[in-house]
């Protein structure tokens, strides 16, 4: 498929997956409401729910699916395997360590920039200790295997922090980033993590045709002319910054940077660099359709994002682990 | 290809003084040859070809690609002069095998899928080269082994780089392939360009090389043509294995082991 074609056809499923999270809802909304309360014109509460509730609740679904879909792709191309991602590496849960340790001591009261600037924080110690550890050894396996290590050790003091948590409240509050959700985010939320997803950005697009050249391994991509030290360090710098500002709207959500990518690569011919914008709108997609499903799911209390993500992704992930051909 | 190039290493040792990978080892690479090095395991040939690569930084000694100092070259100057093929093939990804020879150009700034009219005749003709016409639009992951190190073989010659290094490009082929793949960097050479190719085929290396590199223990043994340096004596003292060394009907040698 063209790629051109490929990302218009994703751009329109964009517009049409945030339409139908702004159109459904518990509160039942007609079209003609809907477009009413779109153009200014409805009643106060419909223009409420409309451009405070519903409209960032999608966008923000949408840019955290968006971040993880793309770094998730960035990072598969850097370390040439199809299940590297945020959430896998370890890279959002210290992200949302790095959050829950500015909440906890009270230093995301003093700026509203500290809890984006801590989680994008806790994100690059991760993505560099396994860039680190990615170039001293080369198995890919072995690399999955520190993820995990590195996802259990952020579990580890998230629980020692719910251990020592003071009152109900900040437990309820580390609870929420440990899970992920985007109810009741604000176009300022939003707003506040827009540079940093856009500096993150930057990154990753220069690396993209290093990532291709990647593909027949660091030796040969030496040989091509690719500045290794450079495109290694472009996207742990650009996917700490991603992972980070993502986990700060939304906080851990896992497996959508595994599944977007996974799903696009056969469309793209398996080029990483072209992979890479299909897979950011697929994994905004993804998660824009698991958060209706979220609001419409009757259950007791709302079901979290992250939950959900992380029931749909993991089988997804086992799946594409148990495909994998041995031997490299 | 008209430039001239060369890769000179001045005295280059890696690795520690009492057990060194390579040893005060000087040599240089130029168009118009086919050097082959031969040599044991462990004897540092990779390790000389990664250095003149710049893939291994020396701890002594000078390396100079046409006389510039390699460290001050940019990975795309390097690039244009010298391609090289390692010896660990594997792709991470099933690309298509057009894509794969494209990625040859990427000196040149080409990205795939969207290729430069000059780009695309260097991948055109070096899909030719190695006869993968009826390939080109398959997955890699679907080729054998000796398709395969067709499709690298056409991805280095697609740079069109005055020069080319292989370590071990004939690596675990059928003698069909190893042939053919040896044949590919013999037009090469042919076509004045020069080429630093690891062997492990004694014959092999007799047959096709103009110049052979002896290696054992880091250092330099011999370096001469397959006729000056290709000797019973030299192939106990560098392989110790017992061989014999005779001239085929057609002038070429033929090297057979005997024992160790």
């Amino acid at each position: 498929m063209n790629d051109r074609l490929l990302l218009s056809c994703l751009g329109l499923a964009s517009l049409a997956a945030i339409f139908a999270a702004c159109f459904l809802g518990s509160t039942p909304m007609p079209p003609g409401r809907l477009f009413a309360a779109m153009v200014g014109a409805g009643s106060v509460g419909d223009h409420i729910v409309l451009w405070e509730i519903r409209l960032p609740r999608a966008i923000a679904a949408f840019i955290v699916g968006g971040a993880l879909g793309l770094c998730g792709a960035a990072l598969q191309g850097l370390l040439r395997n199809p299940l590297a991602e945020p959430g896998v590496l370890g890279v959002s849960a210290f992200s949302a360590l790095g959050a829950t340790l500015a909440l906890f001591y009270g230093a995301a009261a003093l700026s509203p920039f500290v809890l984006p600037l801590s989680a994008i924080a806790g994100a690059l110690a991760a993505t560099f200790f396994l860039a680190f550890a990615a170039i001293r050894n080369s198995s890919m396996v072995t690399l999955i295997l520190i993820g995990i290590g590195l996802s259990s050790f952020a579990g580890a003091l998230m629980a020692l922090l719910l251990n020592l948590a003071p009152n109900p409240f900040s437990l309820s509050d580390l609870i929420s980033w440990t899970l992920g959700s985007v109810a009741n985010r604000s176009f300022a939320d939003l707003a506040l993590a827009g540079p940093f997803l856009g500096a993150g950005l930057i990154f990753i697009v220069m690396s993209g045709r290093g990532l291709t050249a990647l593909s027949l391994g660091e030796e040969a991509a030496h040989g091509l002319g690719v500045n290794l030290r450079r495109t290694r360090m472009f996207v742990v710098i650009g996917t700490g910054l991603i992972t980070g500002a993502a986990v700060s709207i939304a906080g851990a959500i896992g497996f959508v940077g595994i599944v977007a990518p996974h799903l696009i690569r056969p469309l793209v011919n398996h080029d990483p660099a072209r992979t890479l914008a299909p897979a950011a709108f697929l994994g905004g997609i993804l998660l824009v359709l698991a958060d209706i499903g979220v609001r419409l799911i009757p259950t007791p209390s709302e079901l979290r994002l992250g939950v959900l993500a992380a029931l749909i992704g993991a089988p997804a992930f086992i799946w594409i682990a148990s495909q994998r051909r041995t031997g490299s | 290809m008209t430039r001239t190039a060369t890769i000179n290493l001045d005295k280059v040792s890696v690795g520690e003084s009492a057990t060194p990978r390579l040893s005060n080892v000087t040599v240089t690479f130029q168009q118009n040859e086919l050097t082959a090095i031969i040599g044991p395991n462990g004897a540092g040939k990779s390790t000389l070809l990664k250095c003149a690569l710049g893939l291994t930084e020396p701890d002594a000694g000078a390396i100079s690609i046409n006389n510039k100092a390699l460290t001050s070259l940019s990975p795309i100057e390097r690039a244009r002069i010298v391609s090289y093929l390692p010896q660990m093939r594997a792709l991470a990804w099933p690309l298509k095998v057009r894509d794969v020879v494209a990625l040859g150009r990427f000196a040149y700034g080409g990205a795939l899928g969207r290729l430069k009219a000059e780009d695309a005749a260097a991948v055109d003709q070096a899909i030719i080269s190695c006869g993968l016409e009826r390939l080109r639009d398959r997955n890699t992951d679907t080729l054998s082994g000796g398709e395969l190190a067709r499709v690298h073989c056409a991805r280095a010659f697609a740079a069109q780089t005055p020069l080319l290094i292989a370590d071990e490009p004939v690596a675990s082929l059928d003698p069909h392939h190893q042939f053919k793949i040896m044949a590919f960097i013999k037009d090469y050479v042919t076509k004045g360009g020069g080429a630093v190719v690891v062997l492990h085929d004694l014959s092999l290396a007799a047959s096709f090389a103009d110049r052979l590199i002896w290696m054992k223990d880091g250092k330099i043994n011999a370096d001469g043509s397959p006729d000056e340096t290709m000797t019973r004596e030299r192939i106990q003292d560098v392989f110790d294995v017992s061989a014999e060394v005779s001239k085929r009907d057609d002038g070429a040698l033929q090297v057979t082991m005997t024992g160790v």
